[in-house]
């Protein structure tokens, strides 16, 4: 008998509850200056481009509704911050535990497993994108720039986006072994954050180009909370959802098997 | 007698080209104090990390509480105290924090983890630390933590990694108390050393272990006996005349060995070879007579010492 298969059961205890009280824990006690700050980075592109740039651009059209600049990119901005709540959680704070602090070669040592260990860490990170989530939310509203009743379903979207970035971002994180490498998911993410539709329409590139920026997943997540807080949602939009649902599932057995093959192997 | 709680059969573990584990058979009874004694990169942590069900053996039969850790992971883990080489605490967590939330992994009742931990800080002498942070906990402190803390889920085998590495005499000796009275209680230790004479403090029998395969099993009296005199006498003459002065004292003891900086002579009478080396007209720059230790054994073994 040589190759032994992990099944389920050597991944998972069903106790990520245990992974998130920690995570909870130690936030209190250390970082909760810095998960604040997180929050205002997307306030300060509201103010500076909504409100600022928006009194000379006016309104646009989207999904043939007329509507005010800055509503226009607020709730991509929205999208934006759970997206940064989900990969600072991620990407950073794994980094540290994977490199530094050893947290998860600890936990892995007790009955709990790669899936425990994946899905307490992934947790923590949709808590923050949905905290930077439900603040921006307010702030829109403090702007008049929520259009809609829907706009309070952009809450719950805005967790599933991040559950897809945190999913899929763990498991890139624990491929790099230096603060530098980090580096390369700012690279990474920083276009995909200004050509992703945020602040105009997809309908400005050539084709190719349009093609090219629906596969990544930010414009999906920008396209639905658009069309929740703008008041244009139909059922065309359900598939943005799926494509979460499957970046989510990809994500969960993406990184519990790496963390599976670094600590258990 | 009562059945192994571990048992290896032909264990091997590779990783790609390196074969860390050559195929070694162990059993370790319940209540007994086991040691793999064996030189940096012997395979120990290795062997270690299979019985502690984080590693997959590549080939060969082992058995942990009488399961299969390639099947039954976590429930193996859920009976094992672990107590790594590296000290692994959480440093975004308080002392007492650190064993709270390490019981809460064990998916334990909040209340009897809480209960626990007082007991388990006492154990540690951490009591009036509680509410330190990791970093302001001396070398020893993290250590005693670190052995309280895989006492959490009152496991039934405690598996420690180099235990007392990097500790000064005086912290070892207070982990080597604390180690001794969990081997009084009747809890199954087993633990991986270089140094012989905490092997020798600590295990009941031993394994030694040197490139991956067993070189010799038994208690350390008798490994001693087996494998060495009664007594060594250790003289150095400087490490350029070593050389010529083994060459003089051929034929003296039961067996010599040359070391870089000094010559061990091996025989049932340590005070006796010293008359003799003097008899012979060689008079070495410092001598001393000790009893022989599993060093010597280990020695005899591989040909090697066992901290290089």
């Amino acid at each position: 008998m040589s190759a032994i298969i992990p099944g389920l059961s050597s991944m998972y205890a069903g106790n990520a509850g245990s992974v998130i009280s920690r995570g909870v824990r130690a936030t209190k006690s250390t970082n909760f200056w810095i998960v604040i700050s997180g929050f205002f980075e997307p306030v300060f592109y509201l103010l500076s481009m909504g409100i600022g740039l928006g009194a000379l651009v006016g309104e646009v059209e989207s999904s043939g509704k007329l509507v005010p600049y800055a509503a226009f990119i607020a709730p991509a901005l929205l999208a934006v911050s759970g997206m940064n709540g989900a990969i600072y959680d991620s990407t950073m704070n794994v980094f540290f535990k994977l490199n530094y602090g050893k947290i998860y070669q600890t936990m892995l040592t007790t009955p709990l497993g790669p899936l425990d260990v994946a899905l307490g860490e992934i947790f923590l990170a949709l808590l923050r994108g949905g905290l930077y989530a439900t603040g921006f939310l307010g702030v829109m509203q403090l702007f008049g720039l929520n259009l809609s009743w829907t706009a309070i379903l952009a809450i719950p979207a805005v967790i599933i986006i991040a559950f897809g970035f945190a999913s899929i971002g763990m498991g890139i994180t624990s491929y790099m072994t230096r603060f530098q490498q980090l580096d390369l998911i700012q690279f990474f993410l920083l276009p995909m954050f200004l050509f992703s539709a945020t602040f105009y329409p997809l309908s400005v590139y050539p084709e190719g180009v349009q093609v090219f920026i629906q596969a990544l997943p930010l414009w999906h997540g920008v396209e639905l909370i658009r069309a929740l807080t703008l008041g244009t949602f139909s059922a065309g939009h359900l598939w943005h959802l799926l494509y979460f649902v499957v970046m989510i599932v990809v994500g969960l057995i993406f990184t519990s098997r790496r963390l599976k093959k670094l600590f258990q192997d | 007698m009562p059945n192994p709680v571990i048992s290896a059969k032909s264990l091997v573990k590779k990783f790609k080209d390196f074969e860390a584990v050559k195929g070694i058979d162990f059993e370790v009874e319940p209540g007994e104090s086991f040691g793999l004694l064996g030189p940096n990169g012997a395979g120990k942590s290795t062997t270690m990390r299979m019985i502690g069900a984080v590693s997959n053996r590549t080939s060969g039969d082992l058995e942990i509480l009488g399961m299969d850790p390639s099947v039954d992971g976590p429930k193996i883990r859920a009976q094992l105290g672990v107590v790594p080489q590296a000290d692994n605490l959480d440093q975004e967590l308080k002392v007492w924090e650190n064993l709270y939330v390490y019981g809460r992994y064990f998916g334990i009742d909040k209340k009897i983890v809480k209960d626990r931990l007082e007991g388990l800080l006492d154990f540690a002498q951490l009591k009036d630390k509680r509410n330190e942070k990791i970093d302001d906990l001396s070398g020893g402190m993290k250590r005693r933590l670190t052995i309280a803390r895989g006492l959490m889920n009152e496991p039934k085998i405690f598996l420690l990694d180099e235990p007392t590495t990097g500790l000064d005499p005086q912290a070892r000796h207070i982990l080597w108390d604390r180690l001794f009275r969990l081997r009084e209680q009747g809890t199954t230790l087993v633990l991986t050393t270089h140094y012989m004479d905490e092997a020798e403090q600590l295990a009941d029998r031993l394994i030694v272990v040197d490139k991956g395969q067993i070189m010799a099993e038994g208690s350390p009296a008798a490994l001693i006996r087996q494998y060495s005199s009664r007594e060594v006498a250790e003289v150095r003459f400087g490490s350029d005349s070593n050389r010529s002065a083994a060459d003089a004292l051929s034929g003296v003891g039961d067996r010599i060995e040359v070391l870089p900086d000094r010559i061990l002579i091996y025989a049932n009478n340590g005070e006796e070879i010293l008359s003799e080396v003097h008899r012979r007209g060689l008079v070495p720059i410092t001598s001393l007579v000790r009893r022989s230790s599993l060093e010597d054994v280990f020695l005899k073994l591989t040909g090697r010492s066992l901290i290089d």
